[in-house]
């Protein structure tokens, strides 16, 4: 019995499938330029023009700091993932890769690479900027914890983007990933504090991924809002994990019973 | 040709057995049987919609068989053992698009554990002189020599195109031609699908010919050429178009308006028949069926019985 598969270099493999992700995502302006560039642009409108103000226990600038992280990280899962893998689905570029000896986990893991990668730079700008204009003053680990949650979001929304994504057609993706994600940011108090939104909305919120989200987030700085542990939380999210996971499981196994051509 | 072949384990590299393909109540493929050996380039060849993308994807594990089975070099063809062996053209509608050619290249030839050196690769399918260039600037040809670079660059030992040559001018399709000779001349095989005979006639050691999902004949090119091979006859007559069909070694017999035309293996015979038969013919026609036509009427015929092999 041969084993030419294991001649290969399996870490080469999975550095290149995340380093050729990242730069065909971030040569595509489509996509690099709302997801990195409307949550600072909001983050500037919003957070530091309306600046002294404050949301619950810290400034609206702090607040929103954390929650316009999260919206922004939110984004680029959601049409990383979303939009990504629909279009590669309808293409057939996805069917030619599964058609190469490429290891199936290393397509999602460079996604979810480019992910993160995004999201670092998401949040080394969000935080220059919330720190020097937005004037809000955090403890370094706090900087960090914070980047560190934003970041992890890359795991639930990448798998909810992936969800849409294996089942949605390359032309509808991007209106169902927006249909979804503007109404999931403003229901979570990512746009406006949660505090400030009207009961239907409270009452809601909690059935909502992209609400644990933000709450998480809005932890790390003491103002989130209490109805929920950090462990509660992170178990909706896990939750929402699994069951994405399993959604785009279905698509890519009716994918596989499918004519293609 | 498979003599001394150092990639001939005396195993079948490619086989369907009894293999079929539903899809709801239409069947893409009935019970089908086929090989691809050693060292042997073969063309399965048939009109659109006859199964011959749909045999392929069973062999890549693209899709699953509803009944029987599909194996390349013995395993399943979603093992990687296989998989590393295989390299595969599809007809694809897009790669993505910010991507260079040499950036593509590079990817999938990482998932091989013997890959072609790139410059080999590009040269190979003609690409030198755009490696910088995106997917997205490429012209037409460019993109499907893209594609064709993507299923060698792996140097596999069985290499699957799919109706490799469309839209492809002239020229590009004779430089495609010659490495698939090349490669076969390597010992390696080739599995490519055509609707155009003139190609499987210039590449293939063996042609399987499908339709509707089965085979319908299948051998050496010049096997199939003189299987086609025969006359066109047109004429007017008043003998019913059911009994002109019925008639031995008549294909593809139609009526159109006055005109009666048919294809015979022997036309000589067919004709003393039909004119014993009806003294009143007229309008008389006879002239060589062209290869196109000899293969339409061996993948149009209404009776699959007239042509099984």
């Amino acid at each position: 019995m041969s084993t030419l598969a294991r001649e290969r270099n399996m870490w080469r493999i999975y550095a290149l499938e995340a380093k050729y992700e990242l730069l065909k995502m971030m040569r595509l302006p489509m996509y690099a330029i709302p997801t990195l560039a409307f949550p600072l642009m909001f983050y500037l409108l919003f957070g530091v023009a309306m600046g002294g103000r404050s949301a619950g226990p810290v400034s609206l600038a702090a607040y929103l700091l954390a929650t316009y992280g999260a919206f922004g990280l939110m984004g680029i899962a959601f049409f990383g993932f979303g939009v990504g893998v629909a279009v590669e689905r309808g293409q057939g570029w996805m069917l030619f890769k599964r058609a190469t000896p490429m290891p199936t986990p290393a397509y999602f893991a460079g996604k979810l690479a480019m992910v993160v990668l995004f999201g670092m730079v998401l949040t080394a700008a969000l935080f220059t900027l919330g720190s020097t204009v937005g004037k809000v003053d955090l403890p370094a680990g706090q900087w960090a914890a914070l980047a560190g949650v934003v970041i992890a979001g890359a795991l639930p929304f990448g798998a909810i983007g992936l969800a849409i994504g294996s089942w949605a057609g390359p032309n509808s993706a991007p209106a169902i990933v927006n249909v979804i994600y503007l109404p999931l940011a403003f229901a979570s108090g990512m746009w406006v504090p949660i505090q400030a939104l009207p009961k239907f909305f409270q009452g809601l919120a909690p059935w909502l991924p992209s609400y644990h989200f933000s709450q998480l987030a809005l932890g790390v700085i003491g103002a989130d809002q209490g109805r929920f542990s950090w462990m509660a939380s992170a178990t909706v999210l896990a939750v929402f994990t699994v069951v994405s996971l399993l959604v785009a499981r279905a698509g890519y196994r009716r994918d596989e019973g499918k004519t293609f051509g | 040709m498979t003599r001394n072949n150092p990639f001939d384990d005396g195993r079948p590299i490619a086989e369907l057995r009894k293999a079929s393909k539903r899809y709801g109540a239409v069947t893409a493929l009935d019970g089908v049987d086929f090989q691809v050996r050693p060292g042997e380039v073969v063309a399965l060849l048939g009109p659109n919609g006859a199964g011959k993308t749909t045999a392929v994807q069973l062999l890549l594990g693209l899709l699953r068989t509803s009944s029987g089975e599909a194996t390349l070099f013995g395993l399943d063809p979603r093992d990687a053992e296989a998989r590393v062996r295989i390299g595969a053209m599809l007809q694809i509608s897009k790669v993505p698009e910010t991507l260079k050619v040499r950036e593509h290249v590079d990817l999938i030839s990482s998932y091989y554990p013997r890959p072609l050196p790139l410059r080999e690769t590009l040269g190979l399918a003609g690409l030198g002189g755009v490696e910088e260039r995106l997917f997205g600037k490429l012209s037409g040809g460019q993109k499907q020599r893209l594609l064709f670079a993507l299923a060698l660059c792996g140097n596999p030992d069985l290499l699957f195109l799919d109706e490799p040559t469309v839209g492809l001018d002239v020229e590009a399709r004779r430089t495609l031609w010659s490495v698939i000779e090349g490669k076969a001349r390597e010992g390696r095989s080739v599995l490519l699908t055509t609707h155009y005979l003139e190609e499987a006639d210039a590449l293939a050691d063996r042609i399987v010919l499908i339709r509707r999902g089965q085979i319908v004949a299948e051998g050496t090119p010049s096997e199939i050429k003189a299987r086609a091979a025969g006359r066109k006859i047109r004429c007017h007559t008043s003998i019913p178009l059911a009994d002109v069909a019925a008639l031995s070694g008549v294909r593809n017999a139609r009526r159109d308006g006055e005109v009666t035309e048919l294809f015979a293996a022997e036309a000589e015979r067919v004709l003393r028949e039909l004119m014993s038969r009806d003294r009143s013919l007229s309008g008389l026609e006879v002239r060589g069926a062209d290869l196109e036509e000899a293969f339409l009427a061996l993948t149009n015929s209404d009776d699959p019985k007239e042509v099984a092999a």
